[in-house]
């Protein structure tokens, strides 16, 4: 965790959350949270269920507006930023959403292709090759023109990443990304997931309570607790899972081994 | 459930009870429901308010409902605005798709209403004048009744219910799915890329719609005028006519355009208000349609007035 008196914002951060306080109407969910996402990072946002996980996500790429605090892209300050600007970060951030976010009235190739329509100066059959292209990536070639409302629940969650990916984003957002699907499956999407990050050099944000996508794909992380309402440990999962000391890291790593007396 | 009871009734009463006697199953189960029961400080506090209380919550919350009212709309005209600029964005693909829905396709129950609204005016003014021999007088009944303000009446309450009710289930059901949010970090304004398509079909589509409404509320009228007062259609015809103004048209379309815009913002208001579940799509289009139907009514009253004193 980056400390709270520097203002500095170091060379690598992609992400910078400053003394975020995020919270609905009066209730707080979540205070004081700093922290820093890299350049190239695996970054998972874990914590019990209803903890404030999403929230913390959705404050992020502005969905919702936090209590308190800022969000920095690169230098750039997000929270107080004007919609040219926010465009302009959103043109470099893809977002995969908990139950999909799909566009139900355009088929899968329509979903992949009216992000490049909107910030690509080209033209409609190039836009398709891509979409297609883009499509095969996450393995669905020959649906092109289906709709969402046709394919199973796991392509769902594909379709939902080639859109995300639509435009080579620098940073690429996940809400629960194995959430309903089989391990099998499950296990697919973390590869996937490390084959972008390996070969485009994406910086990857993810909520999940997935124990094995948690220790296969993240490098960094930090752990939200609902009692104290704020982070209660930061690190690389699988150091957390070998030095943290805290008893409620330990039980969540654990899924609950660790705790004491048992 | 009877065991737990009793359980309950026994601590409360003090008496301690011998579970020992219990099958083991049973007693494993009564075991997890007391870990449950642990959590009673969770559950939300729900003191009946006092009346004075009650009152002020639901001023308060009318108010603010007021000013997120008034908060859309100014959001909506600023969107225009961008429209004028043409720097607005939104699918013509799209726009298309909603003009046939709430053009087109609400062209049969327009028509069975109108028409049914026309011949029961004529039914009603017939009776009436039969008494004075002034049969001949429904036609002006109908006509100016329908023109004026009824065809855009009743055309405006029948796409409350129908388009209305579609727009705040249709953007309700975005805003669950999250369909709404992925437009949002694409930097898509859900206004200029939902609302503004909307609003631009239902205005396109209420003047003619309307003047549809008008001419079959008028064919009403003339089957019940025909049909049982042995009027014939010239005379009927050349009546209809004669009580028309140009004006009176005009004004009867300038209302139904208005109702169009206040479907159309009160149906996406509300989708766009909606919660996170299922349920709450169905309060949004319930709503809309409530909110609807109140505007359209208002804003005739208004109107009426307005147009009695500019003297339309």
């Amino acid at each position: 965790m980056n400390s709270e008196s520097s203002n500095e914002i170091a060379a690598e951060a992609q992400i910078t959350v400053r003394n975020l306080t995020l919270g609905y109407g009066s209730v707080v969910l979540m205070r004081d949270l700093n922290f820093t996402v890299k350049r190239g990072d695996v970054f998972i946002i874990m914590g019990g269920s209803g903890c404030g996980k999403s929230t913390l996500l959705r404050n992020m790429i502005g969905l919702i507006e936090p209590a308190e605090g800022e969000v920095f892209y690169e230098k750039a300050n997000f929270t107080r930023s004007n919609a040219e600007e926010r465009r302009s970060v959103y043109r470099r951030i893809g977002v995969l959403y908990q139950s999909g976010g799909l566009w139900s009235s355009m088929t899968l190739a329509e979903n992949v292709a009216l992000p490049l329509e909107e910030y690509t100066e080209l033209d409609p059959a190039e836009i398709r090759e891509i979409a297609t292209f883009k499509l095969a990536l996450v393995g669905l070639n020959g649906f092109e023109d289906y709709y969402p409302s046709e394919i199973s629940g796991g392509m769902r969650k594909r379709l939902g990443l080639a859109r995300a990916i639509a435009l080579d984003p620098e940073v690429l957002f996940f809400d629960e990304p194995s959430a309903g699907l089989d391990p099998i499956n499950s296990r697919r999407l973390d590869d996937l997931i490390l084959a972008l990050r390996d070969s485009l050099g994406t910086t990857v944000v993810a909520v999940t309570h997935e124990l094995p996508s948690i220790f296969a794909i993240g490098n960094n992380s930090i752990f939200l607790d609902a009692e104290s309402k704020t982070a209660i440990a930061s690190g690389d999962p699988k150091e957390l899972l070998a030095y943290c000391e805290n008893p409620k890291v330990r039980e969540f790593l654990t899924r609950g081994e660790g705790r004491p007396g048992e | 459930m009877f065991l737990m009871k009793v359980m309950n009734y026994c601590r409360q009463q003090e008496i301690v009870t011998d579970r020992e006697g219990l099958p083991d199953g049973i007693r494993r189960l009564l075991e997890l429901a007391e870990i449950v029961q642990e959590q009673e400080a969770a559950k939300p506090t729900t003191d009946a308010p006092s009346f004075l209380a009650r009152v002020g919550t639901v001023s308060t919350d009318s108010f603010f409902s007021l000013s997120e009212m008034l908060h859309f709309l100014g959001d909506v005209t600023l969107t225009f605005v961008k429209l004028v600029r043409m720097r607005a964005r939104y699918r013509t693909a799209d726009l298309l798709l909603i003009v046939q829905e709430c053009g087109p396709q609400a062209l049969p129950i327009v028509t069975l209403i109108s028409f049914l609204m026309g011949a029961i005016l004529a039914f009603v003014g017939a009776v009436q004048l039969r008494q004075f021999g002034a049969q001949i007088y429904v036609a002006d009944l109908v006509a100016i009744a329908v023109v004026r303000d009824m065809g855009a009446m009743m055309t405006g309450i029948i796409m409350a219910g129908r388009t209305g009710a579609a727009f705040a289930a249709k953007l309700g059901t975005m805003k669950v799915t999250q369909e709404i949010d992925a437009l949002s970090t694409l930097g898509f304004s859900p206004l200029e890329f939902l609302v503004l398509p909307r609003v631009i079909a239902l205005c396109l589509m209420m003047p003619l719609l309307c003047l549809y409404s008008d001419l079959m509320g008028i064919l009403g009228g003339a089957a019940v005028g025909l049909g049982m007062l042995d009027l014939s259609w010239t005379t009927y015809y050349h009546q209809t006519i004669n009580a028309i103004t140009l004006t009176a048209l005009f004004g009867g379309i300038f209302k139904g355009v208005t109702y169009g815009v206040l479907i159309a913002l009160s149906g996406c208001l509300r989708g766009m208000q909606c919660g996170g579940s299922a349920s709450a799509v169905g309060e949004a289009a319930t709503s809309a349609v409530v909110t609807s139907i109140v505007l359209i009514v208002t804003a005739c009253g208004v109107l009426s007035v307005v147009f009695y004193i500019i003297g339309v």
